[in-house]
């Protein structure tokens, strides 16, 4: 185990300068030295970047990230966790997003394997992956984008049994489940996590996202107690940008979260309409 | 009589396909009547819809409407 004085000292001489888009000089450090560095220390990549955070030597690979989540918010992020119940066609491309992000530690969850109607839309869905668990590509995935982040993964369906036990320890959890009954437990153990929930579903061209805290009506205000398991996703099936497009926004309100910024979409429901070309929002309850 | 401003998403549609997409139906209705009798005189079967939002409220299909309301009606959606 090195300390962080350990990993600052090494830090300090890896660093280059650079020059910001504000017009100073800021000090980088690069993904060969990231490594490098965790290698001969033994620390993980995550404790690695953290420690050059606090010494103000931003990995190169946050660049573009620091306008908007600052020195302190990219540490808040590699120190968050943030569980993602499903790695399909809305988890695929949250998981790329939180990745990307540099959250630090993710759990996914989901007992399917990739089919070839997964192709048109899902994010982590390849050829060569057709037949595998969902949950195990998207730790490869999340290894080759940001391997600073650290991945726990649930190759089982969520139940009302394990769905506390697995979603321990994170501190928003995304909701990209396709079956309703389970987004409802989902939401209850949420509540009962004391965690937020970030909501999104899609069908053809519409999507819809919304952020529910622990006490919220939330889905069920939107969809009743009693649930069929599916939508209107059954006829119009889920073409490849719909995913995207509400990913996209789950991402947005999972890292205002993390970081405490921003105004989630408490009580609201952001309405999508890509056909009518349309994008609204309600209030909810 | 009231007039509302009716809006039908996606599947619901089909149940006024002359709407222009991205635009309102106008509905003439007596004086009082709900978002019930509203979605019966669409013809469209309450099994269908799922949610809706009266001037971007959530509201029940006992809500009683107003002059110039807008109305929302949406089936479940809920793929991931």
């Amino acid at each position: 185990m090195s300390t962080s004085r350990d990993l600052a000292a090494r830090l300090r001489p890896a660093a280059t300068s650079a020059i910001g888009p504000d017009g100073q000089e800021r000090r980088l450090v690069t993904l060969a030295a990231v490594q490098r560095i965790a290698q001969q220390t033994g620390a993980s990549r995550r404790e690695v970047e953290i420690a050059a955070l606090r010494e103000h030597i931003l990995p190169a690979r946050y660049e573009r990230s620091l306008g908007t989540v600052g020195w302190e918010g990219q540490i808040k992020l590699l120190e968050s966790t943030v569980a993602v119940v499903g790695a399909g066609g809305l988890g695929g491309w949250v998981i790329e997003g939180l990745a990307r992000m540099g959250v630090g530690r993710l759990i996914v969850i989901d007992g399917d394997v990739f089919v070839e109607n997964n192709l048109n839309r899902q994010a982590l869905c390849t050829e060569g992956a057709l037949g595998r668990p969902k949950a195990e590509v998207a730790t490869e995935r999340v290894a080759a984008v940001n391997a600073a982040v650290e991945v726990t993964v649930y190759v089982r369906l969520a139940t009302a049994e394990n769905m506390a036990h697995l979603l321990q320890g994170a501190q928003v959890v995304v909701d990209a489940l396709d079956s309703l009954p389970t987004r409802l437990m989902l939401q209850d153990t949420c509540r009962a996590l004391g965690v937020p929930l970030v909501h999104g579903a899609i069908a053809g061209y519409l999507g819809q996202v919304t952020t529910i805290f622990p006490g919220d009506a939330g889905l069920r205000a939107l969809y009743g107690d009693v649930v069929p398991e599916h939508g209107i996703e059954r006829q119009l099936g889920n073409p490849a940008g719909t995913p995207l497009m509400v990913a996209a926004w789950q991402v947005q309100e999972t890292i205002k979260l993390l970081l405490g910024s921003g105004e989630p979409l408490r009580g609201r429901l952001l309405l999508l309409d890509a056909e009518a070309g349309t994008a609204e929002i309600v209030k909810l309850g | 009589m009231i007039t509302v401003q009716v809006r039908l998403y996606a599947t619901l549609r089909r149940y006024r396909p002359e709407v222009k997409l991205g635009e309102s139906l106008p509905m003439e209705l007596p004086e009082s009547s709900t978002v019930g009798q509203l979605i019966a005189r669409l013809g469209i079967p309450t099994r269908v819809v799922k949610n809706i939002f009266v001037n971007h409220r959530q509201q029940g299909p006992e809500y009683v409407l107003q002059n110039g309301d807008e109305v929302a009606i949406f089936p479940p959606v809920a793929g991931g």
